[in-house]
């Protein structure tokens, strides 16, 4: 790894409904040597809501937070793809829009803080993606056998159109789970969007969204989808028995963060990476990992 | 000399803003809604939407639910070969509806999402359990008894807040965002 020290934004839903996702991440990071500083007094990332009210004030909350990584001069690296995409997007605009940085520093000085754009924001998965020797190297109790769907949703990859050659045919994700043992499958939808909010606002669309992501994921035979974002975890999961009762389907697909992989395939017991606190009992393959890691 | 800013005009210039090209590039060339992951449950999709600004269809417009069910997937936008970002689009739709306060009652989305902004500006953190105001009541009987068994099992899992968070320097936070609009108390 190039790098090894970052300024950490876990992000609201890692605080508590995604405590699993910062807690492996913490883990891992550790086993990893990558040094991850929280961002002292990070706030939210204005999530979508905000810019469907106000543009400016969404990035001014983004800038705070980029301007205390900046401070401490560190890039920033989110485990939430919602906001890795919020504050990637408000980096872009800012080193490319001057008027919109001064505006916005001159809100920022009412908390002594000022953005220059001297820093890059990644999402979390890029970081370990960009050393899958090392991955490889400490990964002594690989997931062989475990059958992974790798689903990267939409806001890792999208909109970068013009950064990212990949944003249509990526293979990081894969590539990752290769490093730790297990056997992603060919997962046709791994792009398509779980329905984010919609779950809350539009519900009979993203029930929808979230059962066609299931079946082909079951029809691509994989045990367990993995995932980099809690709000993909929180729809394909605990929103699935509302798609059973919905469309009479009887799904029951297990839902893990690649980091909880990634942790059982280092030998951390599962407890600590938050493993249990899942409404669906992760499948056979990796109760075996779980029981191995446990005697380590 | 007229002042009259036309409808497709204040499209336009909503997506000046946002860096992007606007609407009047468009071919009708449908990628966008063939690609949408939503397109099946709009009333009408976004190519169809895209011809209605141009041809300034405002009332039309005003009266389309599409954009509120808009998940901000941005595969339109990667895909569209002529550069438009019809998401972005989509978010400047929802700005303009709600500045006019125009849309229809029954929505959730507008809001939820104002909803969310007061508690961000109030505590510099989201908390779910506040969040759930916004739409708990507006469920019919069977999706509140669903929802309300999703709440307790994740609560039962350890994944519900307790107390919502908040940032330390909430002052400075207050007055940082009364610097960019008038809310906040």
């Amino acid at each position: 790894m190039t790098q090894k020290k970052f300024a950490y934004f876990p992000g609201c839903s890692l605080e508590k409904m995604a405590e699993s996702y910062h807690l492996s991440t913490v883990e891992i990071a550790r086993v990893m040597g990558m040094e991850l500083k929280e961002l002292e007094d990070w706030n939210c990332c204005g999530a979508t809501a905000y810019f469907h009210v106000d543009e400016l004030l969404a990035h001014t909350l983004c800038a705070r937070n980029l301007a205390m990584a900046e401070k401490e001069g560190l890039d920033l690296v989110a485990p939430c793809s919602g906001c890795y995409k919020n504050m990637h997007a408000c980096n872009a605009h800012l080193k490319k829009d001057h008027d919109l940085a001064d505006h916005i520093n001159f809100a920022l000085e009412e908390d002594n803080l000022r953005y220059d754009g001297k820093i890059k924001v990644h999402h979390l998965i890029e970081v370990f993606s960009e050393d899958l020797k090392e991955v490889k190297a400490k990964a002594t109790n690989p997931l062989t056998g475990l059958k992974v769907a790798p689903y990267y949703g939409c806001q890792i990859l999208r909109p970068r159109k013009f950064e990212h050659e990949n944003v249509e045919e990526p293979r990081y994700f894969e590539d990752l789970m290769s490093a730790i043992g297990a056997t992603p499958v060919d997962f046709l939808l791994r792009l398509r969007c779980c329905g984010a909010a919609l779950i809350i606002t539009n519900r009979q669309a993203a029930l929808s969204m979230v059962r066609n992501l299931l079946q082909n994921a079951l029809d691509s035979g994989a045990d367990v989808i993995a995932t980099a974002c809690p709000l993909c975890q929180v729809n394909l999961e605990c929103y699935q028995e509302m798609v059973n009762t919905e469309f009479g389907t009887k799904f029951s697909v297990p839902v893990f963060y690649f980091t909880q992989l990634m942790g059982l395939s280092m030998g951390i017991p599962a407890k600590r990476l938050g493993i249990g606190t899942e409404f669906l009992s992760p499948p056979a393959a990796m109760l075996a990992a779980c029981r191995k890691a446990a005697v380590v | 000399m007229s002042t009259t800013v036309t409808f497709s005009r204040e499209i336009a210039n909503l997506l000046h803003a946002a860096g992007g090209t606007p609407v009047s590039a468009c071919m009708q060339c449908g990628t966008c809604s063939g690609t949408c992951p939503v397109g099946d449950f709009m009333d009408v999709r976004p190519q169809r939407l895209i011809r209605m600004i141009d041809a300034g269809l405002k009332d039309k417009v005003m009266a389309t639910r599409a954009f509120w069910y808009c998940a901000s997937c941005y595969q339109c936008t990667v895909r569209c070969p002529r550069g438009i970002d019809i998401a972005e689009l989509m978010y400047g739709l929802k700005r303009y509806t709600i500045w006019k306060n125009q849309y229809p009652e029954d929505l959730i989305g507008p809001a939820f999402s104002e909803t969310f902004v007061k508690t961000i500006v109030r505590t510099g953190r989201s908390y779910e359990p506040v969040l759930a105001t916004s739409y708990f009541f507006t469920l019919g009987l069977k999706e509140m008894l669903a929802e309300a068994q999703n709440a307790t099992m994740l609560m039962l899992k350890g994944r519900l807040p307790v107390l919502p968070a908040r940032i330390k320097r909430l002052e400075n936070f207050k007055r940082m965002i009364k610097r960019i609009i008038p809310i906040g108390d």
